[in-house]
């Protein structure tokens, strides 16, 4: 199955490798370079990549690619799959997937993939057992390790493999019993220059955040599970109580974990939080352009809108800009010619704008498309879905626990196209029939 | 180096040795200051003769390393004189040889012998930094190899580490280490078993393949499972190593394939699949098992479980796909009995339980789990249920890019053949301008798959847009996608055509040439009417200059030049001016248009013709001179080419055929889904071909079992304590169910004193004796007489529905005694109006005398109300019912004897099929008679069970 990993930055380096059978020269990372040589953006690389040999299989996260080398058939998605658990892993133990993160903690990373994978198939990944196995660097133990020359590799061997539910370790004890969920959605939008909707949907997470001592098997139900569609869950959840009786029944994990991803049904209509009045132009006589945006509340449900930031991709021929914002401020990435606008709150009294010149490229031929608007935004204590958990119970253990569900809605991918110079493909047959039949 | 000098510096070693003895009394020896200084005492009177104290001292080095590596405590080192004469030795030596340039390898070496702890660990810290880095070092294995038996856990680990990644490099020494792990092996600690297993099948060394094996089979046998797992990846390790060893290992693997555990079954098949794919008839007595353990299968697991399945399935069943002339033999599973005639598709009940089993998993997080599980219904579900895994699939959409691209290739072959598939969530394809070039490609050729009649016009619009991307590569693949399209449908291709050409006035020279090109195509397919378009192309020529559009037009005037008689003779005299200048490309194309505009009007271009191959023919490339040569042989007339020259017309300007615009994803299903080989579009190494479906299934029975018993995903110990103590399901197992019965017997006829009986399902007397295989008790449903020749009796084959799992299965043998073939058997209307039941498929035509057994499902409700439904044939309708015994509504169920007697002391404990009630049976016995209790919820249900029950034990 997997049979090297090599880790390499942006600029090229492997700064570490792991081999899992016999060794492999890093030298077959070099199809990789080349690849990523023909690619513009790092994100364009091929996932898979065949060689004489192996076949590579790459993912990028966090400005790093992990790079597994394989020798035979498996399914590339088992792969993949694998290598984003290796990150999620890297993040969950020293909060985020750097380079310099990973060199920091090489022997701990080392000690992590020899447990993750035998012989190229994983072993352990749930990241319960692999923390009593190895345990997460923190200041405070990394001092106390130096002093007393103990080390960060658990002394007493983990009980977690063994029962039925490999996701949570035996004996668990707090002073403070707590479970807290918070519901994230997220709007995926396309809206057109006239702010109708092109596309929309609702992608939600439940995160949890559970601290039980015991054995707990908790019972959540939700008051309109009808919303939810198409789901998919953490290991640990029921299927056949999921399908007869729509509420998540589960012995949950100890500390932080994703109990389940949704969809909404496309049936119901996707509320749109904001409306954006933009236009956007070029002047054909001269090298600038006009631009001028305005932010609006629409479907918000009663609450603020915060942490609002659009971000436009301008064409390549756009030099600088020079605008004033009512509200926040603006940035102009020239090399990759982006402009960020970071509004912050929504004031629906004072709604911001953000007008000005864009100058072009002295030469340049005017841009033929205009750019698409992403916004960003967050909306506390409201699932924009109306979807609402009805109770919490808890089951096998005597103790009252605090429990509590917090609501989230964030910008998906959330664009408004800005297509100015749209012309109607279908209706323009006869024109140009018409354009031939007078030229020749 | 001579032999000669020896004995004076030998002494002279053991002088310093003494000295330095006591100093080391004193002084931590290895700490870096400490050392130096006596390397520097030491350098004056041994500096002379370095170069020997280096070779001799390496002989005593050598020859101790046996010492260390028997796993000699660290903490008696100090007492051992040889040891630290050996450590010392070397620290002399490198001092000696490099007194200036001491590596910092030599730092490492120097902590990795001190006798603290820390400074070991902090040094093997620095080496697997080293071994992460890619950097050798391989030098320091000595010294790393004496710490494999440390008692620090970490220091350990990480020497692990190491040996795996060096052991092939340093044979010889990593055997040293080998009786370290033996060892281990024997732990108490299952982890300690595990990891010694890991390390030691990870020693690549061909020579300890016999301990390997040893440790193998040995680990295969343990009680933990996760130390039998590991014996699993040991087995894939080994036959690497060795592939001689495959018989052996087989043998393993076949045991291994037989546990329970859920922790093993995934790292098994893997070994499987490594070792003796081939081999599927280990897979037989196993199926049933890995079905039902699936759910509970890590997810690693489940991946490869469920894709060797599919091939598994793919070599056992017939195929669900074509239901009209497929000929598919029933075969009863009890009786044998071999059906001649052919019936309707029914699917073999362990290919509807790998179906259901597998279903739940589209829900999970893992992916790849929900991608196996999409690929299985493509290849094993009835083509009606293929839907399901549509929205699953899409949901991995929103996944990570890497995830995206591999989805997106799947449905990219899986929208070819079934459009419907994918059709309602066209939307989810719609290209986003923040997506890697590759994930648009994929998608458009997605949209493109997708386009009818219906939504071209939606796509079409949505195309227009990516024309516009400042991703130019996109935009000319969109292009490309309009030319699909319009070939594809035919109602949009003047639609399309027109668009193009508006695209031709489009100021980026990519998107042009792009559109000339797709033009060309797609007016060969239809030429008749466009010579407005070939005319505005010619005028376009000169402002573009990517040459493979140039060629295009050229070979577009070439072709159809008597439709543009004035224009094509122009544009060969602009050719004939910049001939030399153009790409190979065009030139070939330019020789083409004068030769084929030389035979269809001559009159204007022959000189211009000479020219062009005149120009040709003294062409740096030989391609060029190659064509020119053979096109004017072939065009002008000369005493040499005779016999061509009259054919020239009809070679050239021949009619031909338009060329297929078609999707790159057309010929991907011949790899199997969601596997390397259909993502990179060739056959990858190991990958092995789906099997097309038998024409005749195999024997099904191979995948009876002796004894079933509950999936249990619980813990070794737990599970064969239960087996021990849980009968089996009297009607699948027959040898199991023969002894409950018989044990049974004696004890309700004696009314001996048992605590726990085997399981049975209690029923009348007449059924409890009989051996409950095959048929219990057969009822009658209809007579012959009365059914004008159609008789049938059913009976209870006491296994749980497949269909529903709160259905009672039975078991209805169907039988024609008229002299007449009997049509169309199938069951009409019933009562009550609301009675579930999964009826059997239309049997289309049994023969006289002849006779066939189906199954169907009835749920009861728990009542012993009968089912009453119409038996009919083409002509005539009967009406039967069946009503069941109460007995045949009750399940066995596991209990513990200790939640038994919680809840009631006792004898029997099943579940209602419908409602999943408990019931209990307890038998209590007094001096001369006996008490009989039932619990149950079900009054109703109670009561005439105790009636049944109490008649049965009559009659005993």
């Amino acid at each position: 199955m997997i049979h090297s990993l090599f880790l390499i930055n942006h600029s090229g380096d492997i700064f570490l490798e792991k081999h899992w059978k016999s060794v492999i020269s890093h030298s077959v990372c070099d199809y990789f370079f080349e690849a990523k040589e023909k690619a513009v953006d790092p994100e364009d690389v091929p996932p898979v990549l065949q060689t004489p040999h192996h076949y590579l299989i790459t993912v990028h996260r966090g400005k790093l690619f992990f790079l597994s080398v394989v020798q035979t058939e498996v399914p590339p998605l088992f792969v993949i799959e694998f290598l984003h658990r290796v990150a999620d892993t890297f993040q969950d133990y020293f909060g985020e997937c750097s380079e310099s993160v990973i060199k920091d903690n090489v022997v701990t990373v080392y000690e992590l993939l020899e447990e993750m994978l035998d012989n190229g198939f994983p072993l352990a990944t749930e990241s319960n057992v692999l923390k009593e196995l190895i345990r997460p660097p923190t200041i405070l133990r990394s001092v106390v390790n130096t002093l007393t020359g103990s080390s960060n590799v658990g002394d007493t061997l983990p009980t977690g493999q063994l029962s039925t539910i490999p996701w949570r370790r035996a004996d668990v004890k707090y002073t403070n019993n707590e479970a807290y969920f918070d519901v994230i959605e997220e709007i995926d939008a396309i809206l057109d220059k006239s702010g109708t909707t092109v596309f929309a949907e609702i992608q939600g997470v439940i995160e949890a955040s559970v601290r039980l001592t015991g054995m707990p098997d908790l019972t959540l139900s939700f008051m309109n599970p009808r919303l939810l569609d198409d789901v998919s869950f953490h290991p640990c959840v029921r299927f056949k109580r999921w399908e007869s009786e729509r509420t998540l029944s589960f012995i949950p994990p100890d500390g932080n974990f994703t109990l389940m991803n949704y969809h909404v049904s496309s049936q119901n209509p996707v509320a749109i939080p904001v409306y954006v009045k933009q236009s956007i132009s070029f002047f054909e006589s001269g090298p600038c352009g006009r631009l001028d945006i305005t932010i609006g509340p629409k479907q918000t449900m009663g609450k603020t809108v915060e942490a609002l930031m659009v971000k436009i991709h301008m064409p390549k021929a756009v030099l600088s800009a020079n605008l004033t914002a009512t509200q926040g401020n603006y940035t102009y990435d020239l090399p990759n010619k982006v402009l960020v606008w970071d509004i912050g709150k929504l004031n629906p009294q004072k709604l911001p704008n953000l007008k000005g010149i864009l100058s072009l490229q002295a030469g340049a031929p005017k841009p033929e498309d205009n750019p698409s608007l992403n916004i960003d935004l967050r909306i506390q204590q409201v699932a924009i879905s109306g979807l609402k958990v009805s109770r919490l119970e808890m089951f096998g253990e005597k103790y009252k626990p605090f429990k509590g569900v917090k609501y989230v809605t964030k910008a998906g991918k959330f664009q408004f196209k800005c297509a100015a110079l749209y012309e109607p493909f279908l209706l323009s047959f006869w024109t140009i029939l018409f354009f031939y039949f007078t030229t020749f | 180096m001579s032999v000669q000098n020896f004995p004076p510096i030998y002494s002279t070693v053991v002088e310093i040795f003494q000295w330095l003895k006591s100093v080391y009394k004193n002084i931590s020896f290895p700490e870096k200051g400490s050392c130096l200084s006596s390397g520097r005492s030491l350098a004056p009177r041994g500096r002379r003769s370095c170069s020997s104290i280096g070779c001799i001292v390496s002989v005593p080095f050598g020859s101790h390393n046996n010492v260390w590596s028997t796993g000699r405590d660290p903490a008696i080192w100090e007492a051992d004189t040889d040891a630290v004469y050996a450590a010392l030795s070397h620290h002399l030596w490198s001092t000696f040889t490099a007194p200036e340039a001491k590596s910092s390898n030599e730092d490492l070496k120097e902590m990795l012998e001190s006798n603290k702890e820390s400074l070991k660990l902090e040094a093997m810290k620095r080496v697997v930094g080293l071994i992460a880095k890619g950097k050798n070092a391989s030098e320091l294995f000595p010294a790393v190899v004496k710490n494999v038996a440390s008692k620090n856990i970490e220091l350990k680990k990480l020497v692990y580490v190491y040996l795996v990644r060096y052991a092939e490099e340093q044979q010889d020494l990593a055997l040293l280490s080998i009786s370290t792990f033996q060892r281990a092996l024997k732990e108490p600690n299952q982890f300690i078993r595990a990891s010694a297993l890991r390390v030691l099948s990870s020693i690549r060394v061909s020579i300890i393949v016999p301990i390997m094996m040893l440790a193998i089979k040995e680990a295969s046998a343990d009680m933990s499972p996760y130390v039998r797992k590991t014996a699993a990846h040991a087995i894939q390790k080994l036959y690497s190593l060795d592939p001689d060893q495959k018989e052996q290992l087989i043998e393993v693997i076949e045991k291994l394939l037989k546990d329970k555990s859920t922790l093993v079954a995934g790292s098994v098949v893997v070994a499987f699949d490594e070792v003796c794919p081939d081999r599927i008839d280990l897979i037989h007595k196993n199926y049933r098992k890995l079905c039902n353990l699936l759910v509970d299968v890590e997810e690693w697991g489940q991946v490869v479980i469920i894709s060797m399945l599919t091939r598994y399935a793919r070599t056992q069943f017939t195929s669900p796909w074509k239901e009209d002339n497929e000929k598919a033999f029933y075969e009863s599973e009890e009786e044998k009995k071999d059906q001649t005639e052919a019936t309707p598709y029914t699917m073999d009940p362990d290919h509807r339980l790998l179906l259901r089993n597998t279903k739940p998993l589209l829900q999970s997080r893992n992916t790849a789990v929900v991608m196996s599980v999409a690929q299985l219904y493509w290849h094993l579900a009835p083509k009606h249920e293929v839907n399901i895994v549509t929205k699953s699939l899409v949901r991995l959409l929103r996944s990570h890019r890497e995830v995206q691209y591999i989805v997106l290739q799947n449905i990219a072959t899986m929208s070819i053949q079934r459009k419907g598939m994918f059709e309602p969530f066209m939307k989810s394809f719609y290209v986003r301008s923040t997506d890697a070039t590759h994930i648009k490609t994929l998608k458009l050729e997605i949209l493109t798959n997708l386009a009818n009649e219906a939504n071209i016009s939606t796509i079409l619009r949505e195309f227009q847009t990516y024309v516009k991307s400042q991703d130019k590569a996109f935009a000319a693949a969109t292009i490309q996608a309009i030319g699909r399209c319009a070939t594809d449908i035919s109602e949009v291709t003047d639609t399309c055509l027109s668009g193009l050409v508006l695209l031709l006035s489009n100021r980026d020279e990519t998107v042009v040439a792009e559109s000339v090109v797709v033009i060309k195509k797609l007016l060969q397919t239809q030429p008749t009417q466009h010579s407005d378009i070939i005319k505005h192309m010619a005028k376009l020529f000169d402002n573009i200059s990517v040459s493979m559009a140039r060629a295009s037009i050229l070979w577009l005037m070439g072709e159809y030049c008597e439709r543009v008689p004035k224009i094509a003779p122009d544009v060969l005299r602009k050719m004939a001016k910049t001939f030399t200048a153009e790409e190979d490309i065009v030139k070939l194309q330019t020789v083409n248009l004068a030769a084929k505009l030389y035979l269809t009007n001559s009159k204007q271009t022959k000189l211009l013709t000479q020219y062009i191959l005149n120009l040709g023919k003294y062409d740096q490339s030989y391609d060029i001179r190659d064509r020119t040569r053979f096109v004017r042989q072939l065009i002008v007339p000369n005493e040499k080419s005779g016999a061509l020259n009259k054919y020239a017309r009809r070679i050239l300007l021949a009619p031909k055929p338009a060329p297929m615009l078609e999707s790159a994803f057309k010929d991907r299903d011949r790899f199997q889904l969601g596997t390397l080989s259909h993502s990179i579009n060739s056959k990858a190494t190991g990958y092995q071909e789906l099997s097309d479906w038998p024409a005749v299934a195999p024997d099904q029975s191979v995948r009876n079992v002796e004894v079933v018993e509950p999936s249990s995903s619980e813990s070794e110990e737990q599970s064969s304590d239960e087996s021990d103590e849980t009968s089996s399901d009297s009607g699948k197992s027959s040898s199991g169910s023969e002894k409950s019965s018989s044990e049974s017997e004696p004890e309700q006829k004696k009314k001996t004193k048992t605590k726990k009986a085997p399981q049975k399902k209690s029923k009348a007397a007449a059924a409890v004796t009989a051996p409950s295989f095959g048929p219990v008790k057969t009822h009658e449903l209809l007579h012959h007489m009365t059914g004008k020749g159609l008789s049938a009796k059913y009976h209870f084959p006491r296994q749980p529905c497949l269909y529903q799992p709160s259905m009672v299965a039975v078991q209805v043998i169907l039988a024609n005694s008229s002299d007449h073939s009997l049509e169309k058997i199938h069951i009409g209307d019933r009562s009550p109006a609301g009675l579930n039941i999964h009826c059997f498929n239309t049997i289309e035509r049994l023969e006289p005398e002849a006779s066939v057994t189906v199954s169907m499902g009835i749920d009861f409700s728990d009542s012993t109300q009968a089912a009453n439904f119409q038996l009919c044939t083409k002509e005539d309708q009967f009406s039967v019912s069946i009503q069941p015994v109460v007995g045949e509504l009750l399940m066995p169920s596991t209990m513990s004897e200790q939640d038994f007697s919680k809840e009631q002391g006792g004898s029997f404990a099943g579940r209602t099929v419908s409602s999943g009630a408990l019931v209990l049976v307890s038998l209590e016995l007094k001096e001369s008679s006996a008490l009989l209790t039932i619990n149950t919820e079900k009054s109703v249900m109670a009561s005439m069970l105790l009636r049944d029950l109490k008649q049965a034990l009559a009659l005993a």
